[in-house]
């Protein structure tokens, strides 16, 4: 294996470029769950990618944590921090939050270059979406997807609604969404959401393979090829940010959370 | 199709080696989540390998509350 200087190690993420691929590893115990320091982290990466693409091809984004690739948001502080502020400061921190992680992730998903989710175990939520709005989502046999906020009283907030819309049939997203369901590799294959299922922790190995063979082509080609295949769902994700907040102020979604968090039960995602 | 009791078996069996426990200290009738010493991310891992082997959905939903190995052989005995 080849031994790559680390370009940035943040407190819950690193990257490192390699043969004109950039490479952001998620590890953030337990399973990557998406709080401030790793938005932090997360905009230093899309300003990395934003400098560093003329040199670029590929950009693949993994998981270093067993569990999975990403459970979503941080729940706990989301809650934490909702409790500790009055409820106008808490919906406008809400909804700074949102609007930074969406322009990291629509900076990932307007990138030029193809960019590639290499996912493994559990992939919800914010880590779901995360990975929509790359091009290719190549899952290992482990990998597991979900969009659980519905349970929670809210709807996706990082762009999911939207992304999910552009890449798979209406009736797959109204079973995904309305029913909360966790699904497997085989099934997001079957959907067409990924596009490679591989072997347990073959994710990583099999994204490298597709950068290798992106990098064959010209540049310029793919990143025209991409205005085609991949509109933005500009309005749709502006929307969102609107009805998520508007939801989050309501007192039934302040106990979903309140349940979630203090949950010693095994199986917190089935409420 | 294979019995109830067969695919009771082979749960046992995929639970023991995934998760290192000896096959014989598992039985049917066990909470799954303390006989294996689970957390919410394994038993999802648990679900995965379970519809991977049996080659069959099984709705979390349908699981919530489900926590000994004899009733989740029920639930994927439905769904062969």
């Amino acid at each position: 294996m080849n031994t790559t200087p680390v370009t940035k190690r943040g407190q819950t993420m690193s990257y490192s470029v390699h043969e004109g691929v950039l490479e952001l590893a998620l590890n953030r115990a337990p399973c990557n769950e998406i709080g401030s320091l790793s938005l932090e982290d997360l905009e230093s990466f899309s300003a990395a990618l934003q400098e560093l693409e003329p040199q670029l091809h590929a950009v693949i984004i993994h998981s270093e944590r067993k569990a999975g690739f990403c459970a979503g948001a941080d729940l706990r502080e989301l809650y934490d921090r909702s409790q500790a502020m009055e409820k106008k400061a808490a919906i406008r921190g809400v909804r700074d939050f949102l609007e930074r992680i969406h322009r990291v992730l629509n900076t990932i998903d307007a990138s030029a270059l193809t960019t590639i989710a290499a996912v493994q175990g559990v992939t919800f939520g914010g880590g779901l979406e995360l990975a929509l709005a790359c091009d290719l989502i190549i899952a290992d046999k482990t990998a597991r997807f979900a969009f659980p906020e519905l349970r929670l009283g809210l709807i996706p907030g990082f762009g999911g609604i939207p992304r999910l819309k552009r890449d798979v049939g209406n009736a797959v997203v109204r079973d995904l969404l309305l029913t909360g369901r966790s699904f497997n590799a085989t099934k997001a294959q079957q959907i067409g959401l990924a596009s490679q299922v591989v072997g347990e922790g073959e994710a990583l190995r099999a994204a490298r393979a597709t950068a290798a063979q992106v990098g064959k082509f010209d540049r310029q080609t793919s990143a025209a090829a991409k205005q085609f295949i991949k509109p933005i769902p500009n309005d749709e994700l502006k929307k969102e940010i609107d009805i998520f907040c508007e939801l989050f102020e309501r007192p039934a979604v302040q106990a979903g959370l309140k349940k979630f968090v203090e949950s010693t039960n095994a199986q917190p995602y089935l409420p | 199709m294979p019995t109830t009791e067969k695919t009771l078996d082979e749960i046992l069996t995929l639970a023991a080696i995934h998760f290192k426990v000896p096959r014989e200290k598992l039985s049917p009738d066990d909470d799954f989540f303390k006989a294996l010493g689970i957390d919410s991310l394994q038993t999802l891992d648990l679900l995965t390998k379970l519809e991977n082997h049996f080659h069959v959905e099984l709705p979390d939903y349908e699981l919530q509350g489900v926590s000994d190995f004899r009733t989740l052989a029920d639930k994927i005995q439905a769904r062969l």
